[in-house]
């Protein structure tokens, strides 16, 4: 089974958790500070397997975050690249173009994805198709719009018009978009 | 009171502080505010504030408070606040908080919800961070939905008896109906999670496992079809279909095929056809390749498929992607033992991979590199993995250093081989070495008595060029102190001897003493060697000079010594021939070798290192500080004393002074047997009274011979600094005849010498 999954950035601060047993808080503090030193330290080009007590961390670098996954010993190492991939494929496909950022201001919609694709340590789906549909229908029965989106966007046009830049993690391409009054968001935000 | 501000709106603010202070400032306003908003039961606002609570946790603040906050957000009807709350309870309530209990209730009800996304939620949450009383109470709720047929809770229930099973065991049996049909699923992600809980069941028992062995068939079908069906894009990985779930069942197949020869036979063919058949261009074929490898090597394989299997490791090894060269070089590590040979046949593209540049994958190599050498190719193999010891970094050479000495141990092909590896390995790693290795060289170049000119000859030459690696220069000091005459006469036959003086290598030995490089240990040995070369050499004149300087000198250790080696020239040069001379053939023991050669502390007990019974005054493997007490106290003339005389067991006991410390009385006990049997399994044991201390030593032998042939002897040292009267209480067993003997004395007769 998988231990736990951290997304960090470049700088070591922590974008995502999920521990898959029970750890006492200062102890996921120290796992998490060791992770980050460990994976920052790596060479660019080095084997993305590390060995850590008797745990494998299976990490990758998607632009600017750092996805680190504990599996246990007799798990398949070249599989867990993959789950990583498939995790930050579904990550696309929800946010679109999806960037650190995203997982910043949208972390608890990251966390919903997450639980959809893996449970207790294991991969629940191996669909991509469904954990999407079974996404938006969830986003469907909420009662009202994760904060903010549809209310005003001219008021977000008003503290963050223009066009904004920012660099999207799978294909680490630029793209620009442009806000305008009237227009409906669903659950998506974007921000310096 | 205005609404609480949204959590993107805090996000944003808390991005924009420039200094830690001013984000704790803001955090701090922000949580008064939210504690506030929570003390007024505010159910409007409580998601936004959760929400914004478990942002503030993520950068590493408390959020305790909110814990009781998650359990009400579970309890309410509205679909936003349940998904907060159970992310909350996920992130801040496990099983450690006293209130996750509370949960359970909350849990119960979702189960049974009318929405399926609500139960999704309470799976989920249960599945992940249950503790083994909530795993209890909603067993029967999972086992209830595991037999659902919505795919959805289907699947996520088969995860959560997972599980419940992993929290407590006893459980497993309730699932055991449900798995009936799991596998007749159509459905991709049931099907997943149907062959983990599978897995889980037969890895945890026996008897599921033998109970599961039938389905041998049906997984072999679905395996065939994943890879035989087209392309479905529900499931396709870079044109595989659905690698997820092809690695799970490879998985489960290898547990059920382990040991049992019809299941192993039944997937043979499903087996060879996904190792031929997967492509490899891209991470997901090899993975699949590589659980396949792994199955293959577990179950009872036939030997074509195992051959198969290690050459698809083989032609990992030289895949241009890391990832795989080092998975490969994981697995090859795993099989060598069991098919030896045909891992030999990569042999070359190992050793290639010490060159490497990933420290993981040189690593492995450098494992799987030492774990390939045998008799035949120890010269080829021990070639490149000196030339690894050179060029690596300092992480490995230790692990290396004790590889190769491990390695040349077994399979030298000759004396002069050895020896020149392990000088290559000092002269190389020398300040790398293990601190063992150095008695283990000792003993071993001590053994190898035709090579023993060449050997000093070589470390001789070794020191001129460096002194700083420590274990080179302790065994080099070591080795001229023994064999120096050997350095001087010129007797070297191995290669061109060299002319040195007797002078010269005093100089040698002299200069690590003064040396800033050495080491308290180092020195030990070089003022030992220096003392030896006095019966080796003619000039001892100056060696009596150089110890009689250390005399006073400040490190006690060295100090102790000089000391005692001059009043070795002065009282007892009469018996330094004898003391000195060459040491015997060690013979190796289990635990650790001649350490006591090398231990320096007079006080240093020594083990059992030999066996035979060797008299006292000669050399034996006890260090050698420790002979010069034994002798310097026979004639102190403090009367002998009978201790013991029962049964035919007499015990006698002779004094000696402990030179410095007046306040060591050393006792040697002589055991003696008068009846007509041995006694064995002797043991002698001593006790004092508090203000005493006591140190015994390993005894002689553990056989009293019968009709007083021979004695076991025995030292007992004494610190008795308040110089109080000696009284010692004595424990005898032994067995006599087939019975055992065991006898309590008190020894009060003591002599006033051996404590005044």
């Amino acid at each position: 089974m998988m231990r736990f999954l951290l997304l960090f950035s470049r700088q070591g601060k922590l974008r995502l958790q999920k521990w898959f047993t029970p750890i006492p808080e200062r102890e996921k503090k120290k796992i998490i500070r060791d992770m980050t030193t460990m994976v920052l330290a790596r060479q660019p080009r080095s084997c993305n397997f590390l060995h850590w007590k008797d745990l494998k961390i299976i990490y990758k670098r998607y632009a600017s975050l750092y996805f680190c996954l504990a599996i246990e010993n007799q798990e398949n190492e070249l599989l867990a690249l993959e789950v990583i991939h498939r995790y930050v494929e579904l990550l696309d496909k929800y946010f679109g173009n999806v960037c650190e950022l995203d997982i910043i201001f949208n972390f608890e919609k990251a966390y919903f994805i997450l639980d959809e694709f893996l449970l207790g340590g294991e991969i629940q789906e191996t669909s991509k198709q469904i954990v999407n549909r079974c996404i938006e229908s969830s986003d469907m029965l909420q009662e009202y719009y994760c904060e903010g989106e549809t209310d005003f966007p001219g008021t977000w046009r008003k503290y963050h018009g223009g066009v904004y830049e920012q660099t999207c993690i799978l294909t680490c391409g630029l793209k620009g978009i442009e806000i305008t009054a009237g227009e409906e968001y669903r659950s998506r935000m974007y921000c310096i | 009171m205005p609404a609480p501000i949204r959590l993107r709106e805090l996000i944003r603010t808390i991005r924009t502080a420039r200094t830690q202070a001013e984000e704790r400032e803001m955090i701090q306003k922000e949580c008064a505010a939210i504690r506030s908003s929570f003390r007024e039961e505010d159910n409007t606002y409580r998601c936004r504030n959760v929400a914004k609570l478990l942002y503030m946790h993520m950068l590493g603040y408390p959020a305790h408070f909110g814990q009781l906050e998650c359990l009400k957000l579970i309890a309410s009807q509205k679909f936003t606040d349940k998904r907060i709350g159970y992310l909350g309870a996920m992130l801040l309530l496990d099983e450690r908080q006293d209130v996750h209990l509370l949960m359970t209730n909350c849990i119960k009800n979702d189960l049974n919800h009318s929405t399926q996304y609500v139960q999704g939620l309470a799976l989920c949450t249960l599945g992940c961070m249950g503790s083994s009383e909530m795993c209890r109470d909603l067993a029967g709720e999972v086992e209830k939905l595991l037999k659902t047929s919505n795919s959805y809770l289907r699947k996520k229930a088969a995860l959560c008896a997972v599980h419940v099973i992993r929290k407590v065991p006893e459980l497993m049996e309730m699932f055991l109906p449900a798995t009936k049909n799991l596998l007749s699923e159509k459905n991709h992600g049931v099907l997943h999670t149907s062959v983990v809980l599978l897995t889980e069941m037969c890895e945890r028992s026996p008897d599921m496992l033998a109970h599961f062995r039938k389905l041998v068939p049906q997984l072999v079908r679905i395996l065939k079809n994943l890879i035989m069906s087209g392309y479905s894009p529900e499931h396709d990985v870079s044109g595989i279909s659905d690698p997820f779930l092809q690695v799970r069942i490879l998985r489960l197949l290898r547990i059920l095929g382990k040991s049992d020869d019809d299941s192993s036979e039944a997937m043979n063919d499903i087996l060879a056809q996904v190792a031929t058949n997967t492509e490899t261009s891209k991470n997901v074929g090899n993975a699949i390749l590589y659980e396949t490898v792994l199955t293959i090597m577990d179950i009872k394989s036939e030997s074509g498929l195992r051959v198969l299997a290690i050459n698809i490791l083989g032609r990992f090894l030289l895949n241009n992607d890391k990832n795989i060269r080092y998975v490969a070089l994981t697995s090859l590590l795993k099989t060598v033992q069991t098919d030896h040979n045909a891992v030999q046949r990569h042999r070359s593209t190992i050793v290639d991979c010490l060159k490497d540049l990933d420290v993981s994958i040189k690593r492995r190599a450098m494992e799987l590199s030492f774990a390939l050498v045998n008799g035949n190719n120890i010269r080829g193999m021990m070639k490149e993995l000196l030339y690894f010891l050179d060029s690596c970094d300092p992480e490995f050479k230790a692990d290396c250093a004790s590889g190769v000495f491990l390695a040349a141990e077994k399979y030298a092909p000759s004396k002069r081989w050895h020896i020149d590896t392990i000088m290559r390995v000092l002269t190389t790693a020398g300040s790398y070495v293990r601190d063992d290795s150095v008695p283990n060289l000792i003993q071993l170049i001590t053994n190898s008595v035709e090579m023993h000119a060449y050997t000093v000859q070589r470390l001789y030459k070794a020191l001129l060029d460096d002194i700083s690696q420590q274990p080179l220069v302790q065994v080099a000091s070591w080795c001229i102190g023994e064999y120096g005459d050997l350095l001087v006469s010129g007797q070297c036959e191995e290669e061109e001897p060299i002319q040195v003086t007797e002078d010269e290598v005093l100089d040698v030995l002299e200069g690590l003493l003064v040396s800033n490089l050495s080491t308290p240990v180092t020195r030990g040995y070089a003022l030992t060697a220096i003392m030896k070369l006095s019966t080796r050499f003619s000039s001892v004149n100056r060696i009596k000079k150089v110890v009689s300087i250390y005399g006073s000198s400040i490190d006690v250790e060295l100090q102790q010594r000089a000391v005692e080696y001059n009043a070795l020239f002065k009282k007892y040069d009469h018996m330094r021939p004898a003391l000195l001379e060459r040491m015997p053939i060690m013979e190796k023991t289990a635990t650790n070798g001649p350490t006591e050669i090398v231990q320096t502390n007079g006080e240093t007990e020594p083990s059992v290192v030999e066996s035979k019974h060797l008299p006292p005054v000669t050399h034996s493997c006890i260090s050698q500080s420790f002979d010069y007490l034994l002798l310097l106290t026979l004639c102190l003339g403090i009367p002998p004393m009978t201790a013991y005389n029962k049964n035919g067991l007499k015990i006698d006991f002779t004094f000696e002074r402990a030179n410095p410390n007046p306040n060591i009385a050393v006792i040697t006990i002589h055991a003696s047997n008068s009846t007509e049997a041995d006694m064995t399994d002797f043991v002698f044991q001593a006790a004092v009274p508090k203000t005493f201390q006591l140190q015994l030593l390993s005894p002689s032998s553990n056989v009293v011979p019968a009709l007083n042939q021979g004695t076991v002897t025995q030292v007992i040292r004494v610190l008795n600094p308040q110089k109080q009267q000696l009284r010692m209480r004595i424990k005898l067993t032994y067995t006599l005849k087939g019975s055992a003997v065991q006898d309590l004395a008190e020894v009060n007769n003591f002599p006033p010498q051996s404590w005044q």
